[in-house]
């Protein structure tokens, strides 16, 4: 079985940063439906177990976060095809020094249960996920925001929460509400692009009846969004209706989606096959083999890039020393022939990566790892000797090898193998957990694959918390002080244009010393049913529910 | 007769605490985190895995963890699974969902496999045993993820005969049927060929020749002498079945993403989910126990030469 399906298939791809929204930029194949259709009835769609109670602030992957997007509207919108934010519950948001924004919320917007959305319900929001003893898993989104240190259990051992580790604060100073419909917010340090992020989920507005009692409303989530949940089967299914007296500019067409919950994508796309499900947000292996997807569903299947990058990452030097040279981690990644192992193993589905950021997102340049990413096994080799040849006995590069990745690791190793003439072993860690304990102990050797799934569409998502020195997700422990001040001065930018330009040339640093070798691009393909029109992929490979309609 | 039932509901007392402890401890044992696999690429953030090993006792070492385990499923409680769902509600709706596929699948073995065991056994060396032969060994070789999706693509998808998947936990007996033709093909395939093998062996012996020198017809020697004895071993390989499909029919479950529970313990292990494996092996260890004892106590129906008391 190929395991908790999505979970661990997506997860096992890449971060399983929620999916939020859409956003354009990348180009797309085939992925013009005329949106005509009758508005009205309703639609099955591959659903699978979310991991967590359907708290926006507690969930951080695609499972539930597909259903959650339609839910809870939140500040911020990403446009489906540009990524572009546009104001959403925010009637503005301004500042100045980008460090004190003041956000005036749109008055009249109503959460399921008929109470008004106000400033105050974003406020407490926020210091209930940033608040530590809560342990929502979306916490560190608030991190930038004032006084996020002094919500933090302190505490050593198996309870930090506890006696002396309590949290010396309740609240973060940075918040503040002024009147019922706006609030300010402080940041610790600059944050160019903060209204960039506040489309993401953790960021959403929580009405009182979350507060009067959490866990019945993990089971029965009360948004503002354009869909409201009437019940989550557990295991089974989730149904969201339409909200009848949403006011957005996002509204769905049809009056009623029905996530099936699915343990494997296959039984779900010969549901699709069969017309018993509407709509795939994936399509299994078996049925990508000589595009066989596209004889099945012929005008029924749609491909788009995502803002997904696959990487391989090398262990810390104190941790393999072999590695440390820049000149031999160029080699191996000069060595590696993507385009023709993206042809025999995936097909096609996915792109070769040029650099470290998705082109999905804003500020996104190509050719940023230069020569170092196009395959040239003679200058990979001569490269490889100037540097005095490989130190170790052989070249190593370890996967989870429950998450469908020996093939392309065992193909990257026989393309470095040879081109340059040392021996390379794909190596199989039995699962994803053990694989990332392993990572997270610094006990892994050589290389390994990594992915990362962006959080919000902004070039700084693929740069700051993979590569920043000490970040949250930088595996490799990579440190050079001159991409973290290039970092901070983008951060702290006023223009957009020229934080944009400060990431790119910090970007460019990386291919000098090349932390982690880019590999591919992701593409999200989809299948849908004879009875559906209007099928449009997002950039985040989510559904763009606006569009989708009964034929 | 009735001792020999207590004593045997007694001995299920300790079968089942040493049963609910070893699959403990092994989930225990096994390598990796929890939480590494929950976060997907990234470190878990360090409040949610405070939070997250609070609630689920991770920190504790195994014997309190068991301890607690115990003294809460003492109370009824089955815990929760890892992401926040009562263990005991997925037990509730999953287990019927699998009997009734298990059973039907017997039933289906059964029916078949007996009858065509008799058919081919009483003519050896005919068209027919033959015929079965060579179609059970075709069956026995086939793996079952070829013919569940085989059946699935023709049957459901391109014919649509059958529904492609079940999905639904109310699943109707039509839904199911597929599925649990698929589950009980390959032990049609046993039970034919055992019930053949020691038919014709009981054929031979003395006591049918007995029978049938005194007069007897030969349907009755057959039927009431040769194949109640020549059942005995097919009782037994019937009773282990059913307790094989309710915990081991993954494939089938995936293929039509049937909401059962083979497919939910595959997937507990997998993401090292204690309360979810020990809650449902606990429920099949129980019935594995009791089908053992109705399997028993069916010998001495079968063979009253076997007795309990």
């Amino acid at each position: 079985m190929r395991g908790t399906t999505r979970t661990v298939a997506v997860a096992a791809m890449s971060a399983v940063a929620l999916l939020a929204a859409g956003c354009g930029g990348g180009s797309s194949d085939d992925n013009t439906t005329p949106a005509e259709g009758q508005a009205g009835g309703e639609i099955t769609v591959f659903g699978c177990n979310p991991q967590n109670p359907l708290v926006p602030q507690n969930t951080g992957e695609t499972c539930g976060g597909d259903v959650l997007d339609q839910v809870f509207s939140k500040l911020v919108h990403y446009d489906a095809d540009t990524a572009k934010p546009e104001n959403d519950q925010a009637e503005s948001i301004e500042t100045e020094d980008n460090q004190n924004f003041t956000i005036k919320v749109k008055q009249g917007i109503k959460f399921h249960d008929g109470t008004e959305l106000k400033a105050k319900n974003f406020v407490d929001a926020w210091n209930y996920a940033a608040y530590g003893p809560n342990g929502m898993y979306n916490g560190y989104f608030f991190e930038p925001v004032e006084g996020f240190g002094d919500l933090q259990c302190t505490g050593d051992g198996d309870d930090p929460c506890a006696g002396d580790g309590k949290p010396s604060a309740e609240t973060l100073t940075g918040l503040a509400v002024v009147d019922d419909y706006t609030f300010t917010v402080k940041t610790t340090e600059k944050v160019s692009n903060l209204p960039v992020r506040l489309g993401y989920t953790a960021f959403a507005a929580l009405p009182d009846a979350f507060f009067a009692d959490p866990e019945a409303f993990g089971d029965k989530p009360i948004g503002t969004g354009p869909y409201k949940l009437d019940a989550w089967n557990k295991e089974q299914s989730i149904v969201l209706s339409k909200n009848a007296d949403y006011a957005g500019d996002w509204a769905g067409k049809v009056d009623k989606i029905t996530f099936k919950i699915y343990q494997e994508v296959d039984p779900a796309y010969n549901d699709v096959l069969a017309n018993n499900l509407d709509i795939v947000t994936s399509i299994p292996a078996s049925a990508l083999i000589d595009d066989k997807y596209k004889s099945d569903l012929p005008e029924r299947n749609a491909q788009k890039e995502t803002g997904v990058i696959q990487t391989i990452t090398f262990a810390p030097t104190k941790v393999d020393p072999n590695y440390a040279d820049p000149k031999v981690r160029a080699a191996i990644s000069m060595a590696i022939d993507r385009e023709t192992i993206n042809q025999q193993i995936f097909n096609n589905t996915r792109v070769p990566a040029t650099g470290w950021v998705s082109p999905v997102v804003d500020g996104y340049k190509a050719d940023q790892c230069g020569e170092n990413c196009v395959y040239d096994p003679e200058k990979a080799k001569a490269l490889l000797d100037e540097a005095g040849g490989f130190k170790g006995d052989k070249i190593t590069l370890s996967y989870n090898a429950d998450g469908g990745h020996k093939e392309w690791t065992e193909a990257t190793c026989n393309s470095i193998k040879q081109a340059l003439g040392v021996d390379c072993v794909a190596t199989g860690v039995v699962d994803f957990a053990t694989f990332r304990a392993q990572i997270g102990d610094e006990k892994m050797k050589g290389m390994f694959r990594t992915g990362w799934q962006m959080d919000y569409p902004s070039i700084e998502n693929f740069l700051a918390p993979l590569l920043k020195t000490g970040a949250s997700s930088n595996d490799g422990n990579y440190s050079n002080p001159e991409f973290d001040k290039l970092l901070d001065q983008a951060a702290a930018a006023t223009d957009e244009a020229e934080a944009n330009s400060l990431y790119q040339q910090a970007e460019a640093l990386l291919a000098a010393d090349m932390p982690q070798i880019p590999m591919y691009y992701g593409k999200t393909t989809m299948g849908w049913s004879d009875k559906v029109t209007g099928v449009k992929i997002t950039a985040f490979g989510t559904v763009d529910y606006t569009q989708v309609s009964l034929k | 007769m009735g001792t020999y039932i207590l004593r045997r509901v007694l001995q299920m007392i300790p079968v089942l605490l040493g049963a609910t402890f070893l699959i403990f401890a092994m989930v225990f044992a096994l390598p990796g985190d929890p939480l590494a696999g929950k976060c997907g690429e990234r470190p878990c953030p360090a409040a949610y895995a405070a939070a997250f090993e609070e609630k689920y006792n991770l920190n504790d070492p195994l014997p309190i963890q068991y301890g607690k385990y115990i003294g809460n499923l003492a109370q009824g409680d089955f815990g929760e699974t890892y992401n926040g769902i009562k263990v005991s509600e997925q037990l509730k709706e999953r287990y019927p969902v699998t009997a009734k596929l298990a059973l039907m699948a017997i039933l289906i073995e059964t029916i078949i496999g007996i009858i065509a065991g008799v058919l081919t056994g009483i003519r050896k060396g005919g068209f027919l045993d033959n015929l079965v032969l060579v179609s059970t060994l075709v069956v026995i070789s086939i793996p079952i993820f070829v013919i569940g999706g085989l059946a699935q693509y023709f049957l459901g998808v391109k014919w649509g005969l059958f529904p492609v998947t079940v999905t639904s936990g109310e699943a109707t007996v039509y839904q199911l049927l597929l599925p649990a033709i698929v589950l009980g093909s390959l032990s049609v395939a046993y039970v034919a060929r055992l019930t053949r093998t020691n038919l014709v062996e009981n054929l031979r012996s003395d006591y049918v020749r007995t029978a049938i020198a005194k007069g007897l017809t030969k349907r009755r020697a057959i039927g009431l002498h040769a194949l109640r004895n020549s059942l005995i071993p097919v009782i037994t390989f019937i009773g282990f079945d059913f307790g094989a499909l309710l915990g081991g029919a993954i494939v089938t479950e995936s293929i039509f993403n049937i909401p059962g529970v083979g497919g939910y313990i595959f997937r507990s292990i997998r993401s090292r989910d204690g309360a979810s494996v020990v809650g449902a092996v606990t429920v099949l260890v129980l019935v594995y126990l009791v089908v053992n004892l109705i399997v028993d106590l069916l010998y001495g129906l079968l063979d009253p030469r076997i007795s309990h008391d």
